[in-house]
């Protein structure tokens, strides 16, 4: 068991310095980059949107409820708001739902990728595998993971904005009002940088499972939940030891 | 067996060098001191049970897999001391039909076969094209440039996999079970590719397999892996006269009447 953890971290960290020092090969991956900016990016805006609009909603309303009885002005419920949203829940929840989408992805394309031998294939041309396929993924997941949160972080504010007019539970300008009185641009900052942590926790694990996939069939579905499920922990990881050192 | 295909091996130096070459995988040795010389021009078979390590062995010549012991040689330099330009330049050299094709199903027939040009060449698009059309012309494949991987048969893969293994113009080709899975007119037909190939492109041709009709037809020389080591190693003529124990038994287990 000991040994095996040891085993792991050993290969994930092989992988991590490999593409690291292929990453000035510039030639190699950036024939992939662009399309994994597309993949990782723009075709995960519909699902970073509607988790965006849903989260807020739920924020709003949730809000409301626990702070019905008390003595307070209801603008208040825009900035609880706005700050659990910049600062924790854009960046979690979207990644974790991003996790099950690229993380899947990455995971099941690499893993299909080695136990076909098309891993093989590139080695043997004389290609980088690891520039080529690595390096592009974890590259687009650290850039498009912060362009996400701020989708993800813009439409849950403009969800729970909606929210607390369409309930009546507040108008608009009082939750403009108390978003603005406790809007702070480093709780932007922070939320990015967790964003651009957390894609890189997507990318390099789905990219490791994949990349060291064995067994046909059931171990390509293996190394796709271990990637899911792990990069889900690290995420919850990572989440409290930034918030623990930057806040 | 056209005995003239068969190579004078005493005089002249081989083109790849393998010695002392031991493999394990954790606790598991897959074979221990194979010793053996390939020589330019000559079609080398690699034969043993499922699982004796054909495939690995092979890898090792173009360094996929590392030793855990050993030296392989090409042109007398050890390619495991390479660096990796090194290695690029070496593993250039080889061209690898692998089991199932090993094509890229993000891509057209036509873009698997154009994928190494477009990364180490600077052909323009016209010549890309005429060398892949040429390419598949080869094979027999021109009217299935521009079809999905998904759509090919199992023969049709392997001579797609072919020729993207042929386009770069490699010195050796390494076919990993080339019949494996077809048919007996299908497999001949990739044995007759496979003999054309070796003589109009003058190729030196590795072949794993456990097909004893394909062997006998297309190889010169034999080497028989068996009990976690090269157990045997001759020309054709000679596995057909061998009296050695566990070679004619795996040979006529292979259904194939000894003459």
């Amino acid at each position: 068991m000991r040994f095996t953890l040891f085993h792991e971290f050993g290969l994930y960290g092989t992988l991590l310095y490999q593409s690291l020092r292929s990453s000035l090969e510039s030639t190699t991956y950036r024939m992939n980059l662009f399309q994994e900016f597309v993949k990782i990016g723009y075709e995960s805006i519909p699902i970073i949107l509607l988790t965006g609009v849903f989260t807020g909603a739920v924020m709003t309303i949730q809000t409301a409820y626990q702070l019905g009885n008390a003595f307070i002005a209801s603008s208040i419920i825009g900035s609880i708001v706005t700050q659990s949203l910049l600062i924790e829940l854009s960046a979690v929840i979207s990644s974790l739902v991003l996790a099950g989408k690229v993380g899947a992805r990455i995971a099941t394309e690499l893993g299909t990728m080695r136990v076909s031998e098309q891993i093989d294939a590139l080695e043997s041309m004389g290609l980088n595998s690891v520039s080529f396929l690595v390096v592009p993924r974890i590259l687009a997941g650290m850039l498009m993971f912060p362009v996400l949160y701020v989708v993800a972080a813009a439409t849950g504010l403009t969800g729970g904005l909606l929210t607390g007019v369409l309930t009546d539970t507040l108008p608009a300008f009082e939750f403009m009002k108390g978003a603005r009185l406790f809007f702070f641009p480093w709780d932007v900052l922070f939320g990015m940088i967790k964003s651009i942590v957390f894609g890189f926790i997507i990318t390099s694990i789905s990219c490791y499972k994949g990349y060291y996939a064995t067994g046909g069939a059931e171990g390509v579905g293996q190394s796709t939940t271990q990637a899911t499920v792990l990069s889900c922990m690290y995420i919850l990881v990572a989440d409290f030891v930034l918030a623990s050192l930057l806040l | 067996m056209d005995s003239s295909r068969t190579p004078d091996t005493t005089s002249q130096e081989p083109l790849i060098t393998v010695r002392d070459l031991s493999k394990s995988f954790g606790p598991n040795l897959v074979w221990k001191d194979v010793n053996l010389d390939v020589y330019k021009g000559e079609t080398l078979a690699v034969i043993g049970r499922s699982g004796c390590g054909k495939s690995v062995l092979v890898k090792h010549f173009n360094a996929l897999h590392k030793p855990t012991t050993g030296d392989v040689l090409m042109d007398g330099v050890n390619i495991f001391d390479l660096d990796y330009v090194g290695l690029r330049q070496i593993r250039q050299r080889f061209g690898i039909l692998f089991q199932g094709g090993a094509l890229f199903d993000s891509i057209s027939t036509f873009e698997n076969i154009a994928f190494p040009l477009r990364v180490f060449t600077s052909d323009t698009e016209t010549e890309i094209r005429d060398r892949v059309m040429q390419a598949l012309e080869r094979v027999s494949l021109a009217h299935a440039a521009d079809r999905s991987t998904a759509e090919l048969s199992g023969g049709m893969r392997k001579r797609v996999g072919l020729a993207r293994a042929i386009i770069l113009n490699p010195e050796v080709l390494m076919y990993d079970e080339p019949t494996s899975g077809l048919d007996p007119q299908t497999s001949d037909e990739i044995n007759d590719l496979i003999l054309s190939l070796s003589e109009t492109l003058h190729i030196t041709s590795i072949v794993i397999s456990h097909d004893m009709h394909s062997v006998l037809k297309i190889s010169d020389r034999v080497a028989f892996l068996h009990d976690q080591a090269l157990h045997w190693l001759g020309t054709v003529e000679q596995l057909k006269q061998s009296q050695d124990g566990p070679l004619r038994s795996f040979v006529r287990a292979s259904e194939y009447a000894l003459t």
